[in-house]
């Protein structure tokens, strides 16, 4: 039991942050950005090619896969989505999935279908605990979502940059007036988000080591629910939402059923958001009439 | 059956009942209205009294209350003390679709029409609960939908004539001029059959002119629907002119109650919009 | 004739048409094979368009899910229509009784999700609309049905827990397998009245006291509330009806295959749905018709592309919504409008004055 446990919290821990930088873009640009989780796909590769190929040490590939992944998500967010700013939500979630069909096609033309056998880049060894074997890869994967979530959490509150990012995230034309650069706080905050995912891609795929290119899609998915679970644009929340999704997900396929976990898990998403309908940590939002 | 005394008592000033109105039951009967949003008192101890064919103000400062007084009475938010009885009827945990049934239209502040819908729609739209057809009349193109239609048709051009608005019909309502849309906010909750009507500011935003033949219509509206009517306004040329009655409404509480050349001449009100007079002056 | 009546007829002339150009084709042998296999896919996809756009377009809910009510359509009619195959022996009748079956399954499932669902809002409501699709593929995946002399037998566990008769036993549902032994009775003239009945119930629904009430209340929650209408009665007909509609499009989608597969009614399928919704223009039924016709079969027409075929349709995607939306290009198209307006009324004039 506790172990499953573990697992839960350690998968959990992905799903955290991978739904930190979806709750930072919806907070900021008001978007789904449904790309998010095939540039966690991307990451993955990235780091797999530079240790495997270019035999580059683990923390090298690692870091190397992150700029890629932040320059990836500047880049997308110039591309695709700055010409749709003043565009209706729906047409920019279209175009997201547009991107997000891109990289997953682009993906397989350059890395194929075949799965890559990705190596655990964060092994160093298991702790024992009476009977309880808890592997290293999921010590690091949860302190690494702690770790990120208190920065930026720090970040948000006490930087300037992170100032300008709730003042744009509250109103984007009064920010500009207040002298804030739009574009590019909308910039940095796509490059946080997407370095993360890199960073998720390493982990998920250091514990699950499939890597094929549709990886990210599910994954993305599940945390994006995780990110609506806790309360969309709540850092806190994304935490919490990611970490009892992990739960609840690795504890029904452990008692319930296998097939069915994916289930439960929207089950659980569907009967939160029924009876709290702006997730845990959500802020109630009223229409002023 | 609420006790016609105890709500003697409970208004405290004298409420302006027209001669017209006399042994008509009142429309409206407010008492003790309040509600606090979280810690805040945004309305309180609110009581009104409006008469069966009565145009009443309700004045203020910006920020007083005025149209979270409308939002309760069309229980856009639940009150959290107090009573309304609307023709003596309670509307006590009715919600605001039951209170617009029960006979409360309003128009909003900030313009709330169905911008992609013609103009001869959203009257239809106010007609909705009158017209008596089904889904599947409506799929199947049965005799009942054309006869309700041409019905709801002909009724909702003889509303718009209220306004002459009539050749506006097919145009959509969002791309009318600022003017136009605050006349069709009025003939689609008109078109609702209403027996109070809610303006929430009818004259923003209208020039003198526009204004003046407003004044006009409310009072045209009022003696062809033999309706309340209560308004919420800044012109005070308009609210002095039309109204029978006047509440003024300052920090979520009634500071003053009458005829319009009573509250004129209300030392109260007087302080309340334009503040106390110093000393020295 | 009112602009929305001559639309009307304009769609129902762009199906027979369609109709008949393609049924000319077929029967003189003039269309490919993979393109003959499509006729049906198309029809099928032009009607979960048009029913998406019931929800999305007239109603201003974004789903995500469409493609669950689709499933649930196609496989209670294939269940219907095997478990029927002795008892009425002819197909176009089989397929009538399948089709309304899954329509009205669907719309079960629709009553029992629209409920708690369209209490909220927006992204609330289009991540709810994800989790049931993907919850209804799940429960799929592990449902087994299979019929003989008894009757109907069904399990969440595996084939062999269904008990069936060896002798008269058939397994309709194989968990993740899917349907199995589907006996084809869709034809394209069948798929093509769907799409008529279609285009009849969602265009006589929108003119009428419903339809009008579903708009009104897309365009201004509070004011249709202020003005009497029944907020969740009407959001609850528009997601109900799409459902339906979504089902019985899938069940004819199923009837056309030997083997349908859960998998296929996943969340991409939604996607997809939506794409044809969007690309159409959100509220535009000719738009879903043209979209969801072209859109279904251009991965064929890419087929020249063949490996880069899908990366092309992602970059014409993304291509065509910076288009269609993008401030600077709207501007562009509006102004060169407003000109050809200009030249016309101009040479109009000319007219008059000579």
């Amino acid at each position: 039991m506790l172990s499953y446990l573990i697992n839960g919290i350690s998968l959990g821990s992905v799903y955290a942050i991978i739904a930190l930088g979806y709750t930072m873009v919806y907070g900021i640009a008001k978007m789904l950005n449904f790309a998010h989780g095939d540039v966690i796909m991307v990451g993955g590769y990235m780091a797999y090619i530079t240790s495997s190929y270019l035999g580059l040490p683990y923390g090298v590939a690692i870091l190397i896969s992150i700029a890629v992944c932040t320059l990836l998500g500047i880049f997308i967010e110039k591309l695709a989505y700055k010409p749709l700013r003043s565009a209706t939500s729906l047409a920019v979630l279209i175009t997201a999935i547009g991107v997000s069909y891109f990289l997953q096609n682009a993906a397989l033309l350059i890395w194929s279908s075949n799965p890559k056998a990705f190596p655990n880049m964060v092994n160093f060894g298991t702790l024992e605990l009476g009977n309880i074997r808890i592997t290293s890869a999921s010590i690091i994967t949860f302190l690494s979502c702690v770790v990120i979530m208190v920065a930026l959490t720090l970040f948000t509150n006490k930087t300037k940059m992170g100032k300008a990012m709730k003042a744009v995230s509250e109103d984007k034309g009064a920010a500009q007036l207040m002298g804030i650069n739009v574009n590019a706080t909308i910039s940095l905050t796509f490059a946080i988000g997407s370095g993360l995912a890199a960073i998720a891609g390493v982990l998920l795929c250091s514990s699950y080591p499939n890597l094929t290119p549709t990886t990210g899609s599910m994954p993305g998915i599940k945390a994006f629910t995780a990110a609506v679970f806790g309360g969309i644009g709540s850092i806190p929340g994304a935490m919490l939402g990611g970490i009892i999704l992990g739960i609840i997900e690795i504890l029904s396929k452990a008692y319930i059923s296998t097939e069915l976990s994916d289930a439960i898990v929207f089950a659980v998403l569907i009967v939160i958001l029924i009876v709290k309908p702006t997730g845990l940590l959500g802020k109630k939002v009223t229409e002023k009439v | 059956m609420p006790n016609k005394d105890i709500k003697l008592v409970s208004v405290p000033s004298p409420n302006f009942v027209p001669e017209r109105d006399l042994g008509k039951p009142l429309v409206l009967e407010v008492s003790h209205l309040g509600i606090d949003f979280g810690g805040l008192t945004a309305v309180d101890d609110f009581n009104m009294a409006i008469g069966a064919t009565e145009i009443a103000g309700l004045i203020g400062p910006n920020g007083a209350g005025k149209t979270t007084v409308f939002n309760l009475l069309t229980k856009v938010y639940q009150p959290t003390r107090g009573t309304i009885l609307l023709n003596g009827k309670d509307t006590a945990g009715m919600n605001t679709i039951q209170v617009n049934r029960e006979g409360i239209a309003r128009t909003f502040q900030n313009i709330r029409l169905f911008d992609s819908l013609t103009v001869e729609d959203n009257v239809k739209i106010g007609l909705h609960n009158s017209m008596n057809y089904h889904m599947y009349h409506g799929i199947l193109r049965l005799p009942k939908y054309w006869k309700e239609e041409k019905a709801a048709h002909e009724k909702a051009m003889d509303l718009l004539k209220i306004f002459d608005m009539e050749d506006m019909a097919n145009a959509k309502a969002g791309s009318l001029p600022y003017g136009a849309q605050r006349r069709l906010e009025i003939v689609r909750a008109l078109a609702t059959s209403p027996k109070l009507l809610l303006l929430d500011e009818p004259a923003a935003g209208m020039n003198p002119s526009e204004t003046a033949e407003l004044m006009e219509n409310i009072e045209k509206i009022r003696d062809t629907f033999q309706i309340a009517i209560m308004l919420i306004e800044h012109d005070m040329n308009l609210v002095m002119g039309v109204c029978e009655s006047i509440a003024v409404l300052n920090f979520g509480k009634i500071i003053a109650k009458g005829t319009p050349a009573e509250i004129q001449n209300n030392p109260q009100v007087i302080e309340a919009y334009l503040g106390a007079k110093k000393e020295e002056d | 004739m009112k602009k929305h009546t001559k639309n009307s007829f304009l769609n129902y002339g762009i199906i027979i048409l369609f109709f008949v150009i393609f049924q000319t084709l077929v029967s003189t042998k003039h269309i490919s094979n993979s393109l003959q296999g499509q006729l049906i896919p198309i029809c099928v996809y032009i009607v979960m368009a048009l029913s998406l756009n019931l929800v999305v377009g007239i109603s201003g809910e974004l789903s995500l899910g469409h493609a669950g009510f689709m499933s649930v359509g196609a496989f209670s009619g294939v269940i219907v229509s095997t478990a029927l195959k002795h008892s009425v022996e002819n197909g176009a009748l089989r397929l009538l009784i399948a089709v309304i079956v899954g329509a009205i399954i669907a719309s079960v499932a629709g009553v029992i999700i629209g409920i708690p669902v369209l209490r909220l809002r927006g992204d609330y409501l289009a991540i709810v609309t994800l989790a049931f699709g993907e919850i209804i593929k799940n429960f799929l995946n592990v449902l087994y049905v299979g019929v003989d002399a008894k009757g109907l037998h069904f399990s969440l566990k595996d084939e062999a827990s269904l008990g069936l008769d060896i002798a008269t036993g058939t397994t309709i549902v194989n968990g993740p397998m899917g349907a199995v032994g589907i006996t084809k009775i869709s034809t394209f003239f069948s798929a093509i009245i769907l799409v008529i009945v279609t285009l009849f119930i969602i265009q006589n629904l929108v003119y009428s006291r419903t339809g009008r009430a579903i708009k009104a209340i897309r365009d201004n929650r509070i004011a249709a509330e202020a003005c009497g209408l029944n907020v969740t009665k009407y959001k609850l007909v528009a997601f109900v009806v799409s459902a339906a509609l979504a089902g019985s499009a899938g069940a004819l989608y199923a009837l056309n295959y030997s083997t349908v597969v859960p998998k296929k009614f996943d969340f991409n399928t939604s996607i997809l749905i939506l794409v044809f919704v969007v690309l159409g223009g959100i509220g535009n039924l000719t738009g879903s018709i043209i979209a969801a016709a072209l859109l279904t079969v251009l991965p064929e027409l890419l087929r020249a592309f063949s490996d880069y075929r899908m990366l092309v349709y992602a970059i014409v995607l993304i291509l065509v919504m910076l288009i269609t939306n993008n401030e600077k290009a709207r501007i562009l198209t509006t102004e060169f409008k407003y000109r050809l307006k200009i030249k016309k009324k101009s040479i109009g004039n000319k007219e008059v004055s000579e």
